[in-house]
C-alpha cells in the first residue's frame, strides 16, 4: 500500500538524522527542499531505505529563477515496490550552477543531466559523460536561460562571421 | 560515491535469472581485425528518423555504440514560454507524430491542473477514446515498420489498412489526419459528429479480425520468433534503474502503466489488463504491443457503451480569452504509445507558462542503448533498435 503524504514525511524524517529538509504538499504530491549539500545524502537514503525504495526516476527538470537569482532543479521519483511518489527541489545559485551528480543512484539520470546541462547550464560534478546532447557540441550559451537571446538578426550576424572566419565552411 | 546502481535490487525480479543467456563464441585474437568506427544514420532506412548511431565494431561485433541526437531539435520548451496557454498545444502536435492526441491530451490535463478545473465528463471519455485509438493506430505502425525492418513486406500493408481507417475517424472529428490539435484546455474542440459512434461500432469487429491477421502473419511467425527472441535483453533491473516506460518495461516483466499506477481521466473506471511478458527480449517488446492494442480495443469498447447512454452535452469549460493560472507547478504523467509522456509545467501568474518540460518517453528509451547494443552483432542492432519504437520528434523535441 503507498504510503499517504504525511505518512511518507514522518518516514523519511525518522531516518534523515541531522539532515535539513523541508517539507510541503504542492499540487502534484509531497514536496522535500533540500541543499545541494544534503542532496546525495538524501537521495541515497530515499533510493536504500527498504521502507521508502524510489528506485524509478521519472524526471529531472530545470528552473530558471531569474529574479531570485537561482535555479532549481525538481527531481521526480516513484517507487516500484510501494507506489509512493516524492518531489526533490534543490535551488543553486544562477551563478555558479554546480550540483552532484545523482547518475550513480539511477541510470536514467544520465541523459536527463546531460540534457538540463546542455539547455540549462547547470554543471553536474561527478558525471561520467557530461556533454551537449540535442544542441552541437560547439553551440555557445544554454537556450532555456530567460536571459539568453534569441534574436534572429543577432543569430544571422553570430553565424556570418562565423563564416567569414573560416570557422564554418 | 562509489556506487553500482545497476546490481541493487535485482533479487527483486526472479524471473530473469531463470531464463539461460545464451553466449555466442567471440573470434580468437588471431582473426581479430582492427577496430572500426561506422556511422549508422542519420540518414538510415531502419532509423525511422534522423537518429545517428556510432558505431565501434570488432568484425561483425558491435563494441560500443553512441546514439547521437539533436538532429530534429525544434525547442519546443522554449516556445512553449513565447505563447500563451492554449498556443502550446498545437506545439504538442509536433513531438510525437504518431500519438498527437496523446500529446494533446497531456498538455490539456497539466494545464488544467494548474487552472484547478473540472472538465465536463463527456469529454474525459472522448478524450479517452481518442487516446486509445491513437495508441492503436501508433503500435499498428510500429508493427508495420518493425516488419518492414525485418525483411517482411506484407504485413505493413495490413497493418496500415487498419490505420488508415483510424486516421480516417480522426480525420471525421477534427479534419486532421496527423497533426490533430482536438484536445483543448477544458474539454475537446467539439462534439462527435452524428453517426460516428455507430461507424466505430461497426468498425471495432473488423479491427478484432485484423488483430487476428497481423498475429497470425507477423507475431507468431517462427521466422520473426527465431530472428527476435533472445536478443536486446534488457533486465527488469536495468529497466527500472534506467527510467523506461510504455511496452519498454512490461516486456521486462515489470507491470509499470500510467494508466494503472497514476490514473487519469477515468481508466480506473474501465476493465483492462496491463499486458507484461518476462522474456525481456525484441520480440516481447513487439508481443507486448500488438496484445495491448487488444486490451486497447477493449477500452473502446465500453468507452463507446458509455458514450452512447450519455446525452450529447457540454464538452468544454468556457474559459474567457486569456487563461491566467495561479503561482504554481505541477507534473502531469499519461501513457502515451510509448511510455510515460510527463509534462512539468510552472506558471509565474502571467499568461504564459514560466517553463515547461516535457519528459519524452523516447528520450529516456533511448538512453538504454549504449547499455544494451554493445556485445551484440550488427545484422542484430538494427532488430533490437527497431524494437524500442522510437519516434525522433520526441526524442529531439
Amino acid at each position: 500500500m503507498p504510503l499517504s503524504e504525511s505518512q511518507l514525511e514522518e518516514e523519511i524524517k525518522g531516518k534523515l538524522a541531522g539532515v535539513p529538509v523541508s517539507f510541503n504538499v504542492g499540487k502534484s504530491g509531497l514536496e522535500a527542499h533540500v541543499g545541494r549539500e544534503h542532496l546525495i545524502e538524501l537521495c541515497k537514503l530515499l533510493h536504500d531505505e527498504p521502507s521508502l525504495c524510489f528506485d524509478y526516476l521519472r524526471c529531472i527538470s530545470t528552473v530558471d529563477w531569474i529574479e531570485d537569482g537561482q535555479i532549481e532543479v525538481v527531481y521526480h521519483l516513484y517507487s516500484m515496490a510501494h507506489g509512493h511518489c516524492i518531489i526533490i527541489k534543490v535551488r543553486i545559485p544562477r551563478e555558479e550552477p554546480k550540483l552532484p551528480t545523482v547518475s550513480g543512484i539511477w541510470a536514467a539520470a544520465n541523459w536527463l543531466e546531460r540534457e538540463a546541462y546542455d539547455l540549462m547550464g547547470v554543471v553536474f560534478d561527478g558525471h561520467p559523460d557530461l556533454r551537449r546532447i540535442l544542441l552541437p557540441q560547439d553551440w555557445e550559451g544554454h537556450p532555456l536561460r530567460k536571459d539568453y537571446s534569441y534574436d534572429p538578426v543577432e543569430f544571422d550576424e553570430w553565424y556570418a562571421a562565423k563564416v567569414r572566419r573560416g570557422e564554418i565552411p | 560515491m562509489k556506487r553500482n546502481s545497476d546490481s541493487g535490487i535485482g533479487s527483486n525480479y526472479p524471473w530473469h535469472k531463470q531464463r539461460p543467456v545464451i553466449e555466442e563464441p567471440r573470434p580468437g585474437e588471431a582473426l581479430r581485425a582492427d577496430r572500426l568506427i561506422v556511422n549508422m544514420g542519420p540518414q538510415h532506412p531502419s532509423t525511422h528518423g534522423v537518429l545517428r548511431m556510432i558505431l565501434t565494431v570488432d568484425g561483425e561485433w558491435v563494441v560500443a555504440a553512441e546514439p547521437d541526437i539533436g538532429y530534429l531539435h525544434r525547442g519546443f520548451e522554449k516556445l512553449a514560454e513565447m505563447r500563451d496557454y492554449d498556443g502550446t498545444i498545437f506545439l504538442s502536435d509536433r513531438w510525437d507524430y504518431l500519438a498527437s492526441m496523446s500529446n494533446n491530451i497531456a498538455m490539456s490535463l497539466a494545464i488544467e491542473r494548474l487552472l484547478d478545473i473540472q472538465v465536463p465528463e463527456r469529454a474525459q471519455w472522448i478524450r479517452m477514446l481518442v487516446a486509445e485509438l491513437q495508441r492503436i493506430a501508433s503500435h499498428l505502425v510500429f508493427i508495420a515498420a518493425y516488419g518492414l525492418d525485418m525483411g517482411a513486406m506484407t504485413p505493413f500493408f495490413y497493418c496500415f489498412r487498419e490505420r488508415e481507417r483510424i486516421v480516417g475517424f480522426f480525420e471525421a472529428l477534427c479534419g486532421a489526419r496527423l497533426t490533430y490539435h482536438y484536445v483543448r484546455v477544458g474539454g475537446v474542440a467539439a462534439d462527435l459528429p452524428d453517426g460516428f459512434l455507430e461507424e466505430l461500432e461497426k468498425f471495432i469487429p473488423m479491427l478484432q479480425s485484423g488483430f487476428d491477421e497481423i498475429d497470425e502473419l507477423l507475431i507468431y511467425n517462427p521466422i520473426l520468433i527465431e530472428r527476435t527472441s533472445g536478443i536486446g535483453i534488457i533486465p527488469p533491473h536495468l529497466a527500472v534503474s534506467y527510467g523506461l516506460s510504455g511496452p519498454m518495461i512490461r516486456a521486462s516483466g515489470i507491470p509499470y502503466d500510467v494508466r494503472k499506477c497514476h490514473p487519469y481521466l477515468f481508466y480506473d473506471a474501465v476493465d483492462w489488463d496491463v499486458i507484461t511478458h518476462e522474456a525481456c527480449d525484441s520480440w516481447a517488446r513487439v508481443w507486448v504491443r500488438s496484445q495491448e492494442m487488444r486490451q486497447s480495443l477493449r477500452i473502446v469498447k465500453q468507452v463507446v457503451e458509455r458514450l452512447k447512454e450519455m446525452p450529447a452535452g457540454e464538452v468544454r469549460v468556457k474559459l474567457g480569452r486569456s487563461i491566467r493560472p495561479q503561482k504554481g507547478d505541477c507534473y502531469v504523467a499519461i501513457e502515451s504509445p510509448r511510455g510515460e509522456l510527463g509534462i512539468y509545467i510552472v506558471s509565474d501568474g502571467s499568461g504564459k507558462p514560466y517553463r515547461v518540460k516535457i519528459r519524452g518517453p523516447s528520450f529516456v528509451n533511448l538512453s538504454i542503448a549504449p547499455r544494451v547494443l554493445p556485445g551484440v552483432k550488427i545484422a542484430d542492432l538494427v532488430a533490437i533498435l527497431g524494437s524500442f519504437d522510437l519516434v525522433m520528434g520526441e526524442v529531439d523535441r
